[in-house]
C-alpha cells in the first residue's frame, strides 16, 4: 500500500468486503480490499467491467456498507464491519464530492444553483454560497454559463460543473466514477487534467474509476481490479 | 434557494395545465355546494321575505310548499276576527309552463293580498308595485320581461309593472306576482265550454241540496261567475299567512286556530322545516354524495399527479441523497408543490366560478363558510396526496444515481 508520504491520510480502507445474494447466489463483489489515499492526491482504478470498481466506490463513498473492514475518514472511524459509526449522509455531505459518467446535474436548477445547491444543503450562507459557485465555475472555466441550465451546456461544460459542485463543500475527498465515457478523447483528457489540478491545487484526494487508459499519466497511483481484488499496477 | 418554485418554472406549462385540471375539478366540488345553499335559499325565500307568525292550511296537510293545500278564501276574514291577529292574507303559489320564443318557459305564479299587500316588500328594482286590482304583474329578472311587455295568461292580458330581483320558487323557476284574485285567475282558467259544463254541474248539485230547494234564488246565482257564489264555488287559496299583534305570543293564537276542524296551522319555523326537510332533503344527500365523491376523485387525482411528478424526479432525489441532503430538504419540495398545485387550484377554481356560475341553470350561492371549508379539504388533501410521493421519494437509495 503505497501513498503520498507529504499529505495526511485522507481516506483508509481496511479489508473491505461486499458480498451480495446468499447461498449459491452469493456474488462477492469486493474482496478483502485495503487502500489509503491522501490529500492532493490522484488515484485510479483500472479493470474490466464487472471486476468490483463501481462497488468499492460506493463502499469508499460511504454509499453501500460493506459487509466487513474498515474505513476511517480523517481519522474517524466510519465503518466498521456493516455498521455506521457516524451520520453517513451528512458525512458524505462534508467529506465527499462526487462526479459520475452521466454528470447528474439537477436538470430545473441553472449551473451555478446546482453549485449553490451543495453548500446551501450543507446550511452555509446564500450570499456566501452564491460567492464560492461563482469562484469555482470562474475556475473551472464555465462563468459564463453561470446562469445556463443544464440542458444548455455541452457535455464537457456539464463536468465542469459536476466537478464545481463536488468541490463546493471543500471535501477531503473526491470519488469520480467513469467521468470520461461520454466525452470525446480530448475533452476526456481536459476533465482528467482537471481532477489532477483539483487534487493539487485544492488539496483534496481523488480516486477516479476509469476504462480510459489514456491519460494515466495525470495519476500519482494507479490500481487494477480484478474479480473483487485491487492491487496496485503502478505510481507515478 | 426553494427546490420546489425551481422545478415548477422549469415545467411551467405542464404546471399550468395540471392546476387548470385540478382547477376544474374543485370548481364542480365548490359548485355542488353552491347549488345546495342556492337550493335551500331558493327553498326559504317566500317564508323567510313574508316572515308571517303562522301559516293556515288545509286540514292534515303540511302547508303549499309541501303538498296541495286547498282552503276557502273566506278564511282570511275567519282569521282576521280571532283575538290578536293582526293581518291575515290569501296564499296562492302556482307554477305554470308555457312556450315563449320556442322554448319551455316557467313561471311561478304568486297571488298578493291587494289591496293590502301590494309588493312593496319584494326587492323591486325597475318600475313599480301593483297599483291596480287587475291586470298588472311583477316579474322577476329571470324571467326575461321586460318592464311594460304585456303577456297573456288565459283570457286575459298583463302588464309588467315592475321587476324583481332573485325571486325563484324551490323548483328555481322564476316569480311573478298578481293580485290574488288575478293570480286566482290564472290557475282557474278554465274555456268557456267547461266553465258552461260546471255551471250546469253546479246548478245539478245545488239541485238536491236543501238550500237549493227553500232558496229558488240561489239556484240562479249558480249559474253565475264563481266568484258571487264562494260558498258553492271551489276552495281557491293554498294557505292564509297570519301575523299577530305586537306582545301576542303567536303560540296563544295558534292554539285557537288549531282547535279549528278544517284547518292545520304552523309556525313559520315549522313551514321552513317541511320543506328543507321534505323538498329540500333529498337533493341535499344528492348533492352532498357528489361532493363527497368528487373530493375522493379530486384527492385521488392530486395523489396521481403528485406522486408522478416525483417519480420524474427520482434521479435527482437519489442525486440529492448523494450529495448529503437532508430528508426535510426532500419532503419540502414534494409537500411544498402539492401545497402550491392545491392552492393554486382552489384560487383558479374560484376565479371561474365566480365568472361562470351565474351562467348556470340553478343559483349557486357560495358563502364563506363553505369556501373556508373547502379550502381546508384541499389543503388536507394536498398534504394527504403528497404522502405517497414522499414515502416513495423517501425508500430511494443514493446508488440509484449509479444506476
Amino acid at each position: 500500500m503505497k501513498q503520498n508520504s507529504n499529505n495526511p491520510v485522507t481516506l483508509k480502507a481496511e479489508n473491505l468486503t461486499k458480498v451480495y445474494g446468499s447461498g449459491h447466489t452469493e456474488v462477492v463483489a469486493v474482496r478483502n480490499v485495503s487502500l489509503a489515499v491522501s490529500r492532493g492526491e490522484i488515484v485510479a482504478l483500472l479493470g474490466p467491467s464487472g471486476a468490483g470498481k463501481s462497488t468499492l466506490l460506493t463502499l469508499l463513498g460511504l454509499i453501500r456498507p460493506p459487509n466487513m473492514g474498515k474505513i476511517i475518514i480523517d481519522d474517524t472511524i466510519v465503518f466498521e464491519n456493516h455498521k455506521a459509526k457516524v451520520n453517513v449522509r451528512t458525512f458524505r455531505r462534508q467529506k465527499f464530492g462526487f462526479v459520475f459518467q452521466k454528470t447528474n446535474l439537477i436538470p430545473f436548477l441553472t449551473a451555478a444553483e446546482n453549485v449553490r445547491l451543495a453548500m446551501e444543503i450543507d446550511d452555509q450562507p446564500a450570499k456566501a454560497s452564491r460567492k464560492r459557485a461563482m469562484e469555482l465555475l470562474e475556475y473551472l472555466g464555465v462563468a459564463e454559463r453561470a446562469e445556463n441550465m443544464p440542458s444548455q451546456l455541452s457535455g464537457g461544460e456539464q463536468q465542469r460543473v459536476a466537478v464545481a459542485r463536488a468541490l463546493a463543500n471543500r471535501p477531503s475527498l473526491i470519488l469520480a466514477d467513469e467521468p470520461t465515457a461520454a466525452l470525446d478523447s480530448v475533452r476526456g483528457r481536459q476533465v482528467m487534467e482537471l481532477f489532477a489540478k483539483v487534487a493539487h491545487e485544492q488539496n483534496a484526494g481523488v480516486i477516479v474509476v476509469t476504462h480510459d487508459h489514456r491519460s494515466l499519466e495525470v495519476f500519482d497511483r494507479t490500481f487494477e481490479m480484478e474479480d473483487g481484488q485491487l492491487r496496485e499496477s503502478g505510481s507515478q | 434557494m426553494n427546490l420546489a418554485s425551481r422545478d415548477i418554472k422549469h415545467n411551467i406549462g405542464r404546471f399550468i395545465l395540471t392546476t387548470i385540471g385540478v382547477g376544474l375539478l374543485l370548481m364542480i366540488v365548490m359548485g355542488m355546494g353552491g347549488i345546495y345553499r342556492g337550493l335551500v335559499q331558493d327553498a326559504t325565500l317566500l317564508i323567510d321575505r313574508l316572515s308571517p307568525d303562522l301559516w293556515v292550511v288545509q286540514k292534515d296537510t303540511r302547508g303549499p310548499f309541501a303538498e296541495i293545500s286547498r282552503i276557502p278564501s273566506n278564511l282570511e276574514d275567519r282569521i282576521l276576527a280571532v283575538p290578536g291577529v293582526l293581518s291575515s292574507c290569501g296564499f296562492v303559489s302556482h307554477t305554470l309552463q308555457r312556450e315563449r320564443k320556442n322554448k319551455p318557459w316557467r313561471i311561478t305564479v304568486q297571488g298578493l293580498s291587494w289591496p293590502q299587500d301590494k309588493g312593496n316588500w319584494l326587492p323591486i328594482v325597475a318600475g313599480r308595485p301593483l297599483w291596480k286590482a287587475h291586470y298588472e304583474m311583477l316579474a322577476d329578472e329571470s324571467l326575461k320581461l321586460p318592464l311594460g311587455e304585456k303577456v297573456k295568461f288565459g283570457k286575459d292580458i298583463y302588464t309588467v309593472v315592475g321587476l324583481t330581483r332573485a325571486m325563484s320558487s324551490p323548483a328555481g323557476d322564476g316569480m311573478a306576482f298578481f293580485t290574488l284574485t288575478d293570480a286566482q285567475s290564472i290557475q282557474f282558467d278554465t274555456s268557456g265550454e267547461a266553465t258552461r259544463l260546471e255551471r250546469s254541474a253546479r246548478y245539478a248539485r245545488a239541485e238536491n241540496l236543501d238550500l237549493g230547494l227553500t232558496q229558488p234564488q240561489t239556484m240562479e246565482r249558480t249559474l253565475g261567475p264563481v266568484s258571487q257564489l264562494p260558498a258553492l264555488g271551489p276552495p281557491v287559496i293554498s294557505a292564509v299567512v297570519v301575523k299577530v299583534n305586537r306582545g301576542i305570543n303567536p303560540e296563544h293564537v295558534q292554539s285557537i286556530i288549531s282547535k279549528w276542524p278544517d284547518v292545520s296551522v304552523y309556525s313559520s319555523e315549522k313551514q321552513r322545516q317541511f320543506l328543507l326537510s321534505g323538498v329540500v332533503e333529498r337533493s341535499k344527500k344528492q348533492l352532498g354524495l357528489f361532493r363527497r365523491l368528487l373530493i375522493i376523485v379530486s384527492a385521488i387525482i392530486m395523489a396521481l399527479i403528485i406522486y408522478t411528478l416525483t417519480i420524474d424526479k427520482l434521479h435527482d432525489i437519489a442525486m440529492l441523497k448523494l450529495i448529503g441532503a437532508r430528508n426535510i430538504v426532500i419532503l419540502n419540495l414534494i409537500l411544498q408543490q402539492a401545497l402550491l398545485l392545491g392552492i393554486l387550484a382552489y384560487g383558479t377554481a374560484y376565479i371561474i366560478g365566480h365568472w361562470t356560475f351565474p351562467f348556470f341553470p340553478r343559483k349557486v350561492v357560495l358563502i364563506s363558510h363553505d369556501l373556508w371549508l373547502l379550502a381546508g379539504i384541499v389543503i388536507l388533501i394536498s398534504i394527504l396526496s403528497s404522502l405517497i410521493g414522499i414515502a416513495k421519494a423517501l425508500t430511494v437509495e443514493p446508488n440509484e444515481v449509479l444506476a
